[in-house]
């Protein structure tokens, strides 16, 4: 099982990184149902999170010190679950009870069934107010967290979204880090066909934000894009950071790449699994 | 019965000036308000612990998330606004406060139709229908100053959400001073025989009036106070049953969904008694002193009077 680790290479990033594709979709597979576009969106992004750039011990997961990791985008969490399970959290023959009854993998995170999930998601657009307080309770403690909220392109056409991205700069949180997972999809459509949300940074530019945009599915520019999260943290000055990664809904698997939207929430069939599962082994996600 | 010697307090005044008491005590409260501080009397926390206070500005849903992240690493948030905008904002309070097992208290100030001149858009009418059906969300009510002074107390250890609804006007005291204050409890306040008043909030002072007047006209009517409307105390109204086989309720909220609502799904599920549900029926609220409105919307001590005799003799 591959450890969180500060020094973990790119190439065993990438490696985890399949892995973790490969469950998302054999998870959804088992539960018939769920969102595998965007959860492979995501897929670099928690890889980099889980096993070498958040602060976190997966023995522990209420230690008081940690970083925390809101994933508002709640649908995404067959990524979230594979990541955790594979970093020990919990073992990985839990992975296949996702969506079924008693399970503490529902379908969208719940933090009173599974210890590690930092809020319970699902109805978007509120993951970043949670963030904002929970950085307030540190900064009141004087616990050198960091805060990083990931949320979905078309969440942020909620409006709460725009409350906290007004707040917290406000507050003056600057260990928070929010990542716009910019796919481009969503139910209905082109995010930018449904409601237009760009551009991305400039409107977050101008509520205060330093804002990166980077590659969602480059281990380099995710990790240098946090490093610089972080040192502004450190350096204390009072501006949060968004990062915008742009990403392919369904990333790592062609015809999901290619039907878009049609993968946003159903399931493979087995003959679809097979080819996505081979397809992500070949080296297709990279 | 109620204390004369007194001066009524609204129980938002009561509210302010406990927290800032409690501040001291407990370091771990926080205050959050929606630019309302000055109705909600959180700003006389503010004025004492300006570190542990946190303007929101006018964006309710944006505190309910950050009063729940405040619970999430250990903090006991307040956060407070009037009770329609807060609970307006019902999803976040389901998600990121109920569901989430976020530890947050619900200050909703401003209750009913008593708060008068500004109208419906301010009254807190549905608030407590809507929280009532939050799985785990205490729903509480205190009737004076006394009782909302224990009650905040109370919660500062209480490991559940919780909503609280305050008044803007000032209610008249009918509890002794240091009375105890428990979660889940109803206290009984006049004893009687004819029928059982269950009277909430800001118009439990009136229920007593009323009963009192009425006592003197032969009419004999018990008196309780539910501050606790969710969880409800069920054990106390079950005993309540061998003695009563009619029942009133009196709020000032809509009875649809309120302490009516609660009263009328237990005694359904029981099977008996008859039950009389006063507060605000199916219609908007709108301006007028507070004066005025109680005595449009019938909540008056002369108009609860009449109700209660005509129930009781019909």
């Amino acid at each position: 099982m591959p450890k969180p680790n500060p020094q973990i290479s790119v190439s065993e990033l990438e490696k985890i990184a399949k892995d973790l594709r490969i469950w998302s979709l054999k998870m959804i597979h088992a539960a018939a149902s769920g969102h595998p576009g965007g959860s492979l969106s995501l897929a670099e992004l928690i890889t980099a999170f889980y096993f070498k750039l958040l602060k976190h011990d997966p023995q522990k997961p209420l230690w008081k010190e940690r970083d925390r990791f809101v994933l508002s985008k709640g649908h995404g969490v067959p990524a979230l679950y594979a990541a955790m399970a594979m970093s020990g959290y919990f073992p990985e023959d839990k992975l296949m009870s996702l969506r079924k009854l008693g399970s503490p993998l529902q379908g969208h995170p719940d933090r009173a069934r599974l210890p590690g999930i930092e809020a319970s998601t699902g109805s978007l657009g509120q993951g970043l107010s949670i963030a904002e307080g929970m950085a307030l309770g540190l900064r009141l403690d004087g616990i050198d967290s960091m805060v990083y909220c990931v949320m979905g392109d078309g969440e942020i056409q909620e409006g709460q979204v725009w409350e906290a991205a007004m707040s917290v700069p406000m507050h003056k949180l600057d260990h928070v880090c929010a990542i716009v997972d910019w796919n481009k999809g969503q139910i209905d459509g082109q995010v930018k066909d449904v409601m237009n949300i760009e551009p991305i940074a400039d409107k977050w530019s101008a509520f205060g934000w330093n804002t990166i945009g980077i590659d969602g599915h480059s281990f380099p520019a995710i990790i240098d894009a946090v490093e610089k999260a972080k040192a502004n943290a450190k350096r204390g000055t009072g501006k949060p950071t968004l990062i915008v990664a742009d990403t392919l809904k369904g990333k790592g698997v062609k015809f999901m790449e290619e039907g878009k939207n049609a993968w946003h929430g159903s399931a493979p069939n087995q003959e679809q699994l097979d080819k996505a599962i081979a397809e992500i082994q070949a080296g297709g996600g990279q | 019965m109620i204390d004369k010697s007194v001066k009524p307090l609204a129980t938002r005044r009561a509210f302010g000036e406990t927290l800032a008491k409690l501040g001291e005590k407990y370091p771990e409260i926080v205050v959050l308000d929606a630019d309302l501080a000055k109705s909600t009397m959180s700003m006389l926390f503010a004025a004492k612990f300006p570190n542990r206070f946190f303007e929101m500005g006018i964006q309710e849903a944006n505190m309910i998330g950050a009063g729940a992240g405040l619970a999430l690493t250990g903090k006991v948030p307040f956060i407070c606004s009037f009770a329609c905008f807060v609970t307006g904002r019902f999803d976040q309070i389901r998600m990121s406060v109920a569901y989430t097992q976020a530890n947050v208290r619900i200050i909703g100030t401003h209750a009913g139709v008593g708060i008068g001149e500004d109208g419906h858009s301010q009254m807190g009418l549905e608030d407590i229908a809507c929280m009532r059906t939050l799985p785990t969300m205490a729903v509480l009510q205190p009737g004076d100053d006394v009782e909302t002074a224990a009650m905040i107390e109370e919660l500062v250890k209480y490991p559940h959400p919780a909503y609280i609804r305050l008044t803007r006007q000032n209610v008249p005291r009918v509890h002794k001073e240091g009375t105890k204050f428990a979660i889940g409890k109803i206290q009984p306040l006049k004893p009687g025989k004819d029928a059982l008043v269950l009277a909430s909030g800001g118009v439990l002072g009136n229920s007593l009036e009323a009963a009192e007047a009425l006592q003197k006209q032969g009419v004999d009517v018990e008196v309780a106070n539910v501050s606790s409307i969710k969880p409800l105390d069920t054990a106390w109204l079950r005993e309540a049953l061998k003695r009563h086989k009619k029942f009133i309720t009196v709020e000032d909220h809509y009875v649809i969904g309120g302490l009516g609502g609660a009263v009328a799904e237990f005694l359904a599920e029981e099977g008996a008694g008859k039950l009389l549900r006063v507060g605000v029926n199916d219609v908007f609220g709108q301006s007028g002193t507070p004066e005025e409105c109680y005595e449009h919307y019938q909540l008056t001590p002369a108009h609860l009077a009449k109700k209660f005799q005509a129930f009781v003799r019909g």
